[in-house]
């Protein structure tokens, strides 16, 4: 009767695809207050760093038509502080833990990924490479083939070997093909996208930047044909990786457009600030939508759009005849 | 086991809330929900967060409001105060009887209570005060003193002022225009009222300048003073990082806190009012900050830095200390 959700995180089962998008869920213990965190996927984690991190002055957030832009500065208080406090509380509720990790240089990238093989029950690493690169000018490792792929061989060297590195694309490159297959090179076993769009607001009453930090990440519905363009030319390109797609979902509908395009998993970011407990109602949502659908497994609906078949045997519209003519 | 569970118990739920009324109370708006399990957990200087625009919105950020007044009527009422600023609020402003919100709350930190029968002044800024008539029903539950000083611009955006006057031992109030009460800011008239109504312990809720000067006057008589902030929030439930501030805690080191979680209420004397908007740099993760155990040992050599500092403003909590963040730019030279 029920669909059968479950899917891979690498090598790893999960037991449906939705997670939490990393930097709008924390490490869980906050959204355990509306929902049970055991039930979706996985948590991803906020980045985690290896020293502690105050963030960047306020103010850090602006609201934009359907998104918004945060300029946070992955503030946190380190790795020792998430292994001894945030993980074991993960754990402890039965939750999967997907630990986005984020730093300066290929070395720290490097030691946070030893350092999380040390504790026990990680269930995968998503690499944020949208950060900047201390020993090259600040440029950012995302929009680097070379420097995405140091990073990514970098952790995956340290990282233990049955816990898959997933890269988190940023989608502000000019080929993000090409950043996604220095990745796989370097030994990713699968790839998240996206990251945000880099943005501003000025306020038109005081005609300064309304973000301290000037410019802020974009996140939110607004970018979601963003996400599914990308997802859908990683997959054109790379069919067998796995994708964790992310980028304004808001419903199932929404998470089944990223599904359809590529993903195998899709998290869920902006929308948890409205709403605590959007992913489970997603996750619901989603299962409604393949079983309306007469679909019997997720894996069946991934990447869909690539083919010239439709879902159960809906007749191909215009756009598909014009498309064979 | 139990404790957990009575934790559980007090937190927070995400309901569908069914708008009750809708109506002007002078410059604001006052909107009251039908929301039991929100008003059964309750306490004052708590807020709820609202999804706004409807399903197919725009507008992807929560808007949070501090609770008003809870009642037990249809199983249970939230009220809360509102102006109307953008589109958000403009939204809900016209909001009908029987609309559904979805509403999630009690949030955040609740002004604490004093254990024995205290003379309290409550303070407010604008509708800042939509808070402070609970408490003061709390208060007084607990026989204590209560005496408001409120002010705004103008008369029309006093919030309350009626319920003050009529509910309180006394009631100031200023406005900038002289149009009700006495021309100035609250800030004016504190000296006065802390001596006519011999204050022990100050609540406090308004704007950020306002609690500020409120926490920096009565630093000079050594009065505890609680503050509600109203920093910019994205979630409410803590896990945006947008509405951080630098507090002290109490082993005196600085954390970029989250006024939703870690707040809205906090010891006036453990904000840095000066600093708020900036990452100071001896904050918790600051840009060159070191660990403790480092700090520590520098200070010895510079014969008092901020660790020496951080010592002094420790487990002491009767005391106030507004000079704490004064004394700040000493540190490490």
């Amino acid at each position: 009767m029920g669909v059968d959700l479950r899917t891979r995180l690498g090598h790893v089962e999960l037991p449906n695809p939705i997670l939490t998008a990393s930097g709008c869920a924390g490490a869980g213990r906050e959204l355990a207050q509306f929902m049970d965190v055991s039930k979706i996927g996985a948590i991803v984690t906020k980045s985690v760093m290896l020293a502690p991190r105050s963030g960047r002055p306020t103010p850090r957030m602006a609201e934009t038509p359907s998104g918004m832009l945060n300029s946070i500065g992955l503030q946190g208080p380190g790795i020792d502080a998430f292994l001894q406090r945030d993980l074991p509380w993960l754990l402890s509720r039965g939750a999967r833990a997907v630990v986005s990790i984020a730093g300066g240089t290929v070395a720290e990238y490097a030691d946070l990924a030893g350092r999380l093989s040390e504790a026990a029950g990680v269930t995968a690493i998503e690499v944020n490479i949208s950060c900047p690169n201390v020993e090259h000018r600040g440029q950012v490792f995302a929009c680097d083939p070379a420097a995405s792929g140091a990073v990514v061989e970098a952790v995956r060297s340290r990282a233990r070997y049955d816990i898959p590195v997933f890269a988190k694309l940023s989608p502000d490159v000019t080929d993000i093909v090409g950043i996604a297959k220095a990745c796989v090179s370097a030994g990713a076993d699968g790839l998240s996208m996206i990251n945000t769009l880099l943005g501003m607001v000025i306020d038109t009453a005081t005609t300064r930047p309304q973000l301290a930090g000037l410019t802020g990440g974009l996140s939110g519905p607004a970018i979601r044909p963003v996400a599914v363009r990308c997802i859908w030319q990683v997959r054109e390109a790379l069919p067998n990786v796995p994708i964790i797609g992310m980028g304004g979902v808001r419903t199932g509908l929404d998470a089944l457009e990223l599904i359809l395009a590529g993903a195998s998993m899709v998290s869920v970011g902006t929308t948890i600030f409205h709403d605590p407990s959007a992913c489970t109602r997603i996750l619901r949502e989603l299962e409604e939508e393949l079983t309306g659908r007469g679909t019997e497994r997720l894996a069946d609906v991934v990447g869909l759009a690539h083919q010239a078949r439709t879902i159960a045997g809906r007749p191909p519209g215009p756009g598909a005849a014009a498309r064979r003519s | 086991m139990m404790h957990s569970e009575m934790e559980a118990q007090a937190g927070p739920v995400q309901v569908r809330g069914t708008v009750l009324t809708v109506r002007r109370v002078d410059a604001y708006y006052a909107m009251t929900l039908v929301a039991p399990a929100i008003a059964a957990r309750f306490r004052p200087g708590q807020f709820i967060t609202l999804a706004v625009g409807g399903p197919d919105t725009s507008m992807m950020l929560s808007r949070a409001f501090s609770i008003h007044d809870v009642r037990p009527d249809h199983g249970g009422t939230v009220e809360f105060v509102f102006a109307v600023h953008g589109r958000g609020t403009r939204w809900l402003a016209e909001r009908r009887a029987r609309d559904v919100l979805d509403v999630t709350g009690p949030l955040g930190r609740p002004f604490p209570l004093p254990r024995d029968p205290a003379s309290c002044l409550l303070i407010g800024g604008g509708y800042g005060s939509a808070p402070l008539f609970a408490l003061a029903d709390r208060l007084r539950e607990r026989s204590c003193q209560v005496d408001f000083l409120l002010g705004a611009g103008s008369g029309d955006r006093v919030f309350g002022a009626l319920t003050a006057r009529r509910t309180g031992r006394t009631a100031t109030i200023t406005t900038e225009d002289g149009s009700l009460g006495s021309r100035g800011l609250v800030t004016d008239m504190l000296d006065q009222v802390i001596h006519e109504a011999r204050t022990d312990v100050i609540y406090a809720c308004g704007p950020m300048p306002m609690l500020r000067q409120v926490t920096a006057l009565a630093g000079r008589y050594d009065i505890p003073v609680q503050a509600a902030v109203e920093e910019a929030m994205a979630c409410g439930i803590g896990v945006c990082m947008t509405c951080v501030l630098p507090v002290i805690g109490s082993d005196g080191i600085t954390r970029m806190s989250r006024s939703c979680v870690d707040g809205p209420v906090f010891r006036g004397e453990q904000v840095r009012w000066d600093d708020v908007g900036t990452i100071p740099f001896d904050a918790f993760g600051a840009p060159g900050w070191e660990p403790r155990s480092r700090r520590a040992s520098q200070s010895v050599v510079n014969g008092g830095g901020s660790a020496a500092a951080a010592a002094g403003t420790g487990p002491g909590r009767g005391r106030t200390a507004p000079q704490r963040s004064d004394g700040r730019p000493g540190h490490g030279g």
